[in-house]
């Protein structure tokens, strides 16, 4: 990865963090390194207990790296104090301060900088307009309801209009219609104010929706960063392949000049090798991936076998099929669906994505 | 218990008859939900009767009567208990002069309770604070060390704190032993020792009801402000300390309250020589044989802390609505 200097807001450079000591050691963070660019949505996607929180807490400064280093707008910022840091978080339940009006909590950084009356009046009012909560602004936090809370945390986080803005799972206290919405806004935020977010999720959607670049992460490393286009479409790792959407993962053969591999069942197609796999192509058994919807039914396909299951899903169906050696595909399906029992072609997509472990 | 009415005879009929016979049964309902609320209230309504309505008004009724030569009252009605709290009277001529030997007792006392309170807060507050951030398994093994000194009847403590204080005491010899001081420093029957005494009395008082408010505390709310460039000073006064309000003045009332009537503290520590609140209304009952004026004294003591919470909550309340 060639990363600009100029355009990296955050730098982590083979960041670790452990918790506790001897026996009930834990390594939350191993080894970690990442570039997060300048105006990007960031999203650290994994299932809990990954490390990605941690990480945002690092970089928030509530806690404070084992090895390692972090740069902010290439300053060295790993052992500052919260408060030093020029990075704003929206915590998983807001934590409003429930003593303080909105306009209050929304006021309360700029207060605590010292900023004069007059400016700290303005910047509440401007970042009530940009959340669209200027009715609201006497209320008590704790008279709002879920949405309006979360949308007071944002603008509370950005009124003092920090280099980073740090999101912990924001949305999943919503409900899924809200969620859907706060999505949105979350990206209108994003672009109005320039701001570099950097969001924590184990939603996969959610990521895919809202990102500019993804961090998929698990047991305390990062395995893949990428648009949401190429960790869909392009896994590196058999995790992230398994992690984002439905797909198909086969055991195969590679051939000796690793352009091809061989299907169970004899049936070869193109391989297609991720970036950290090129150059040292492997041999033998590999994992690949074939999504259900790069593949079609087909009398004419290559892949033979027998319906086992259909599963309707509004959009289309999921047709789970038997293949002769005796392991299950899954082929989305948008219009009729074949029967159960029936004998079916399968038309393979031009190339299969090769997985490393 | 519910004691629906006869319905008519002749039944009624339709939605109309319904709602008539639904109205009665309710108001019956209502009526011996009331009658059964008074019934349960009642031991607590007679507890409070017995023993604190009828001691005050027997303490009102004293105040207003004359002393008896060998202690108690005899029955003629005198507001001279009121009058000898404020003036003094001449033997020989019945004039009377403004004294405020009772009222510089009263601000003695209250100055003392006052000081101890804040003391109190002042230790308290941090103790609470370390207990409230304790795993919760560990926080019950902190509580009990604070509530031990409960156990241990609180003359004994007293008796134990002037052991420590007295000239002779371990401070002093220790002290004298290293060759910092030559005399021994007079540190037993001053006010100091009184304002130690008092706030070691009353500290788990102070320490529990801040550990409730503080043990609730979401500590996601102290990182909040930190992340939002509050520093630990800023953090402790507009987000710990608010949020521990409720804590905060509970505790201040259970100290000051019983510190301004406190009585053993004052009679051991002080040495009787300087008097509180306390010591002043039971010498009326023991030695002066004043019990008219020591039943005033006590009730112009209620009055005075009654007063000062009703403006407490009023200007708390006031905070509160503009908040």
């Amino acid at each position: 990865m060639s990363e600009n200097a100029y355009d990296t807001m955050i730098l982590a450079d083979g960041v670790t963090k452990t918790f506790g000591q001897g026996d009930t050691k834990v390594t939350a963070l191993d080894d970690v390194s990442a570039a997060i660019r300048k105006n990007e949505f960031f999203t650290l996607l994994g299932p809990s207990g990954c490390g990605k929180t941690t990480l945002l807490r690092l970089i928030a400064g509530f806690e404070l790296p084992t090895h390692g280093t972090i740069l902010l707008d290439g300053q060295e910022i790993g052992h500052l104090p919260p408060y030093k840091r020029p990075v704003n978080t929206v915590f998983q339940n807001y934590a409003l301060f429930p003593h303080m009006s909105v306009a209050r909590n929304i006021g309360f950084g700029l207060e605590m900088q010292g900023r004069p009356k007059a400016e700290v009046d303005g910047a509440i009012d401007k970042m009530l307009a940009l959340v669209q909560m200027e009715h609201l602004a006497g209320r008590r936090t704790d008279q709002l309801s879920g949405g309006q809370q979360q949308r007071v945390a944002l603008a509370r986080a950005l009124a003092p209009h920090p280099k980073v803005l740090l999101l912990d799972e924001p949305l999943s206290a919503l409900d899924l219609k809200l969620r859907k919405e706060m999505q949105i806004e979350l990206k209108r935020l994003q672009s109005e104010t320039g701001i570099t977010f950097v969001f924590v999720t184990h939603d996969q959607e959610e990521a895919l929706t809202m990102s500019d670049r993804i961090a998929v992460m698990a047991a305390g490393e990062i395995l893949q960063v990428g648009s949401p286009r190429e960790i869909y479409t392009q896994p590196a790792r058999r995790f992230v392949a398994d992690f984002i959407g439905d797909i198909n993962i086969l055991e195969a053969e590679m051939t000796a000049d690793g352009a091809e591999v061989t299907l169970p069942g004899g049936i070869k197609m193109p391989a297609q090798l991720p970036d950290t796999l090129k150059g040292a192509a492997p041999t033998g058994r590999v994992s690949v991936a074939i999504r259900p919807e790069d593949m079609s039914f087909d009398p004419s396909g290559a892949l033979r076998g027998t319906v086992a299951n259909v599963v309707y899903f509004g959009v289309g169906s999921n047709v789970h099929v038997t293949l002769p050696t005796g392991e299950g595909l899954t082929v989305r399906c948008a219009s009729d669906a074949p029967e159960i029992g029936a004998a079916v072609g399968i038309k393979l997509p031009a190339a299969a994505q090769v997985l490393a472990d | 218990m519910v004691a629906l009415p006869d319905t008519d005879t002749q039944p009624k009929r339709g939605a109309e008859a319904n709602a008539v016979r639904l109205a009665a049964a309710r108001k019956s309902i209502d009526g011996s939900a009331r009658r059964r609320r008074l019934q349960l209230l009642s031991p607590a309504m007679i507890t409070i009767g017995i023993f604190g309505l009828f001691p005050l008004t027997i303490t009102l009724i004293y105040s207003f009567l004359s002393p008896g030569v060998f202690g108690g009252v005899t029955w003629q009605f005198s507001t001279d208990a009121y009058v000898q709290f404020l003036f003094e009277r001449d033997i020989f001529d019945d004039t009377l002069t403004f004294s405020n030997t009772y009222l510089s007792i009263y601000g003695r006392s209250i100055g003392l309770a006052f000081g101890a309170t804040v003391g109190a807060l002042l230790i308290g507050f941090p103790m609470a604070y370390f207990i409230a951030s304790k795993p919760p398994e560990q926080r019950n093994l902190w509580l009990f060390l604070i509530t031990l000194p409960f156990w241990t009847n609180l003359l004994i403590r007293t008796y134990a704190i002037l052991l420590i204080i007295r000239d002779e005491g371990i401070i002093n010899v220790s002290l004298e032993g290293l060759g910092i001081i030559d005399a021994p420093l007079g540190m037993l029957y001053t006010d100091g020792a009184i304002f130690l005494g008092l706030i070691y009395s009353y500290l788990p008082f102070m320490v529990l009801p801040l550990y409730a408010s503080l043990e609730k505390l979401d500590f996601k709310l102290v990182e909040a402000a930190y992340d939002l460039y509050a520093t630990r000073f800023q953090v402790l006064r507009h987000i710990i300390v608010p949020m521990a309000k409720p804590g905060i003045v509970a505790g201040c009332i259970l100290v000051f309250i019983p510190g301004l009537g406190a009585y053993i503290t004052p009679e051991l520590l002080g040495g009787g020589k300087e008097l509180m609140i306390g010591n002043l209304i039971a010498l009326q009952f023991g030695g002066s044989r004043n019990w008219p004026f020591g039943s005033a004294a006590a009730l112009i003591l209620m009055v005075v802390v009654m007063l000062s919470l009703i403006v407490y909550v009023r200007y708390s309340g006031k905070e509160n609505a503009h908040g």
